[in-house]
């Protein structure tokens, strides 16, 4: 393998992440992976392979295979094309398969694409398809759904630290400010934390807006080695430096401590240092916080926080675009949006914007470093992504 | 006739669901009281009469002590099993561990299911076909809404693991007896969700006609008279009947007080005289005589002569008493007693 | 749902479920529930088959408000994860509780309960939950 040769991310696009009764997933996909070819400025028939990141196409829409079915209604049947999943972190897992992809020499020129269709189910239906994170046979057999493990998580974190609920839900009040400025969010909206202390449970502690949303949307990325960047005019170069997936003890009752995802610790550190950087170099982070107390949990095991202090960063305001770790900078999961197995590249979307100053609002002063983390499960398998931007 | 078998182990369970004589009539008469029973149990919504079944003889196998893969038999009399065919003894059989070499089957005679289950087994010990075996009268009754057997039909279990006779157990079987006959006086069609009944031809044809035919007859075989007995459990669809053959048949309201629960839990069917006859155990002493006298419609009633052992003191603390069970209760209204018994159309 | 509906897998989780068995690692100690050959804490692939013990303390537990579609009528419903009492965590439901009485520290014992039906005319599925003890 050439270990000298460097991934770059030359095409975004994304859908707005929304309810979309209009658009099936595959319109939903094939949508997003246009807008990434036509901003790359290359043709489609560069695209040598395609990694299509999704969770639940077959259990929801009856509907696998999603790799061949996008290339042919992309109009490029004939490539090299592949699902893959590996819960919420499907987008992210996708994306480090085409970064290997490139980098391994095979390819000069991919495309990723996270995409997910949640809305046409109903809602017995959806919890039925995130519970698949889980073991199904001894765990989801009893009942508990996703958001009841994580209610596990929140209630051995607030007491193992002495954490208060209203200090961790204030992650929803953050990433809605955000949202607001961001016109492919679902909820751009501004919310209070009244709003979100108030609103029901739904697996207690956890209210209602501590979650992200359910929703449909799909983002894309092309990817292309240096040789083929050389063809393109492109000022600003976003470079992939790092790129990392580690797992965990699947299950979270059979891990010894149940507020640290060893596998965000894992990735991070093998990202980070693949790019030769420390969590003070970041600039830009976006963190999979599919519930408020895991936004906390990411940023202490991506080392930005000491165990059980995430929730300071918060209070402390160094979360804000001018802060020392701008954070969700467009809404995160809970405000911009989760369709689960896009998110993980929605979340480099949303890194590049911000590196190429295409940010608006919300933008970062001068970033050159941002790193995406993007969880499948409760941290059974974690996808850490590190992007610098490269004169 | 020999000694049949001893008791090892015995155990009960109730749900712990409630519901009183008082809010039904609130929704049927308009509040003008019909009071067979003070109140009834009945399950919750993830029970059946195999799981209530299977929390009776999990606590029999606790109080016998005895290894669950030595026990090879698990008849199981019930007139509510969760499916009409595919027995309940298979799943319990596998849940507690039982040995695969098992005589199992479940068994139906309305009300007297459980004590006929009883006696096969302890026939099974006594020819020595096994050595230990289990038997359990359970049943989650319905009530067809609006009836009068709304009121007392209610949900129960009672588990017995019986072994050779031992004088050190619990108590021994000595003497059984059974009277049948042809009498419809309730029944249930195939595919019919609720039983019918011929109100006051189920009494005096019926109920009473078997049981003093069947305690007489068991009476007259061992030569032993009403007075000889401390304890006396009949089969109690409501608390007037047992008072009243207990009365013709010459037994005193004493001998009656252990055996006697309808008016707390209801008529738990197959379920009833043996949930009597574990009340009884559990306050009994060693060389007591006991009478248990069943009634299932359709109709019969087996009598089943016991006399209390050694042990039947030292097993006691070691699972609920029927007292601890049926003090464990939380009364719930009409809406969520539909609820749980799933009357509810979706 | 094809799996909800597969009667050999029921047949084939049935002891696992039915007697809580879970697997203690020769190798480093870890007990873990449910059973398999593999320890999940060390790797190793010796590991003993036992019964889990009939009691435990309540560790967390939440109250599921939007359930799996096959458990919608029995919302809402009190779900754990139970230290048994050799150490072992097992998720579980917990049975015959009230919202309001149910803590963390809770002592609690098996039972077996239905947990679901594959429909009007499927089998059931039977397995273990813990509540308060009697």
């Amino acid at each position: 393998m050439n270990s000298m040769r460097r991934v770059f991310i030359v095409g975004i696009g994304a859908t707005r992440v929304d309810e979309h009764w209009d658009k099936s997933l595959r319109d939903l996909m094939r949508e997003a992976s246009l807008k990434a070819i036509q901003d790359s400025g290359l043709s489609k028939r560069d695209i040598e392979a395609i990694y299509v990141g999704n969770m639940s196409s077959g259990f929801l829409q009856g509907q696998e295979h999603l790799g061949s079915l996008l290339a042919t209604w992309i109009g490029v049947p004939g490539i090299a094309a592949a699902k893959v999943e590996a819960a919420c972190a499907s987008g992210g897992v996708a994306l480090h398969q085409a970064y290997l992809a490139v980098k391994s020499g095979v390819y000069d020129c991919v495309l990723v694409v996270g995409v997910e269709k949640m809305t046409d189910a109903y809602t017995g239906d959806l919890t039925d398809a995130l519970v698949m994170a889980e073991d199904q046979e001894y765990v989801a057999f009893t009942g508990l759904s996703f958001v009841a493990l994580n209610a596990f998580v929140y209630r051995y974190y607030m007491k193992k630290y002495g954490a208060k609920q209203e200090d961790i839900a204030y992650f929803a009040v953050h990433d809605h400010k955000y949202a607001a400025n961001n016109p492919l969010a679902q909820h751009p909206r501004p919310i209070t934390l009244e709003e979100v202390m108030k609103s029901p449970p739904v697996a207690d502690p956890i209210r209602l807006l501590e979650c992200a949303p359910t929703g449909d949307g799909s983002a894309a990325l092309v990817l292309c080695s240096e040789e083929k960047l050389g063809s393109l005019s492109n000022d600003v170069r976003l470079e992939i430096a790092g790129s990392a997936v580690a797992t965990d003890v699947f299950s979270l009752h059979e891990r010894e401590d149940p507020t640290t995802l060893h596998a965000t610790v894992k990735a991070a550190r093998k990202a980070f240092s693949m790019a030769s950087i420390e969590p003070k170099d970041v600039d830009v982070l976006e963190v999979h916080d599919a519930f408020t107390v895991l936004g906390v949990i990411h940023l202490e095991d991506l080392g930005f926080a000491k165990k059980g202090e995430g929730w300071k960063l918060l209070k402390e305001g160094q979360l804000e675009k001018d802060g020392d770790l701008p954070t969700n900078t467009m809404g995160g999961l809970k405000a911009r949006g989760h369709p689960v197995g896009a998110t993980g590249i929605y979340q480099v979307y949303e890194v590049a914007l911000q590196l190429r100053g295409e940010a608006g609002k919300n933008q970062v002063p001068d970033p050159e470093v941002g790193v995406a983390q993007n969880v499948g499960g409760v941290g059974s398998t974690v996808a850490v992504h590190v992007v610098k931007r490269v004169r | 006739m020999r000694p049949l078998a001893s008791i090892i182990g015995y155990g009960a369970y109730i749900p712990r669901y409630r519901i009183e004589s008082k809010e039904i009539s609130r929704v049927n008469t308009g509040g003008v009281e019909r009071a067979p029973v003070k109140q009834k149990s009945l399950p919750g919504p993830d029970e059946d009469s195999l799981t209530i079944a299977y929390e009776a003889a999990r606590y029999a196998l606790k109080r016998a002590g005895v290894d669950p893969s030595l026990v090879e038999a698990l008849y199981i009399g019930s007139e509510s099993p969760p499916y009409a065919v595919k027995p309940s003894a298979t799943v319990i059989a596998e849940a507690l561990g039982f040995s695969r070499k098992l005589y199992g089957i479940d068994m139906e005679f309305a009300c007297k299911a459980g004590t006929t289950a009883l006696i096969s087994v302890a026939a099974l010990v006594s020819s020595g076909v096994i050595r230990y075996g289990m038997a359990i009268g359970t049943d989650t009754a319905q009530g067809r809404p609006g009836d009068e057997l709304e009121y007392t039909a209610a949900a129960g279990a009672a588990a017995f693991l019986l072994g050779p006779n031992s004088s050190d157990a619990v108590a021994t079987i000595e003497h059984v007896y059974s009277y049948v006959t042809d009498t419809p006086d309730f029944w249930r069609r195939e595919g019919e969700r609720y039983p019918m009944h011929t109100f006051r031809f189920t009494g005096e044809p019926a109920y009473f006609h078997h049981i003093i035919s069947a305690a007489r007859g068991l009476m007259e075989e061992t030569g032993l008279k009403p007075e000889d007995f401390d304890h006396v459990v009949f089969h109690q669809p409501n608390v007037k009947f047992p008072q009243k053959v207990g009365e013709m048949l010459g037994f005193k309201p004493e001998q009656l007080k252990y055996g006697l629960l309808s008016g707390e839990i209801g008529n738990t069917y197959a379920a009833a005289s043996l949930i009597g006859l574990a009340n009884v155990l559990d306050n009994a002493k060693p060389g007591e005589r006991v009478l248990v006298v069943s009634f299932g419609s359709g109709a019969g009633s087996d009598a089943i002569s016991l006399t209390v052992g050694e042990g039947v003191e030292r097993v006691r603390d070691k699972a609920p008493t029927v007292a601890k069970l049926i003090a464990r209760s939380k009364v719930v209204d009409y809406a969520l007693y539909l609820k749980y018994r799933g009357m509810i159309l979706r | 749902m094809a799996y909800l509906r597969s009667v050999p897998r029921v047949w084939r989780e049935r002891e696992i479920k039915y007697r809580l068995i879970g697997g203690v690692c020769k190798s480093c100690g870890k007990r873990f529930y449910p059973y398999r050959q593999t320890c999940p804490a060390c790797g190793n692939d010796d590991v003993e088959k036992i019964k889990l013990p009939e009691t435990g303390t309540i560790e967390v537990f939440t109250v599921v408000r939007s359930p799996p579609s096959e458990f919608a009528e029995q919302a809402p419903y009190v779900v754990a994860l139970v230290r048994l009492d050799d150490g072992t965590l097992v998720p579980a439901q917990i049975a015959d509780v009230d919202l309001s009485e149910v803590h963390e520290g809770m002592r609690v014992e098996i039972t077996l309960r239905r947990y679901r039906v594959q429909g009007e005319r499927g089998i059931i599925e039977y397995g273990i939950k813990f509540r308060p003890l009697i």
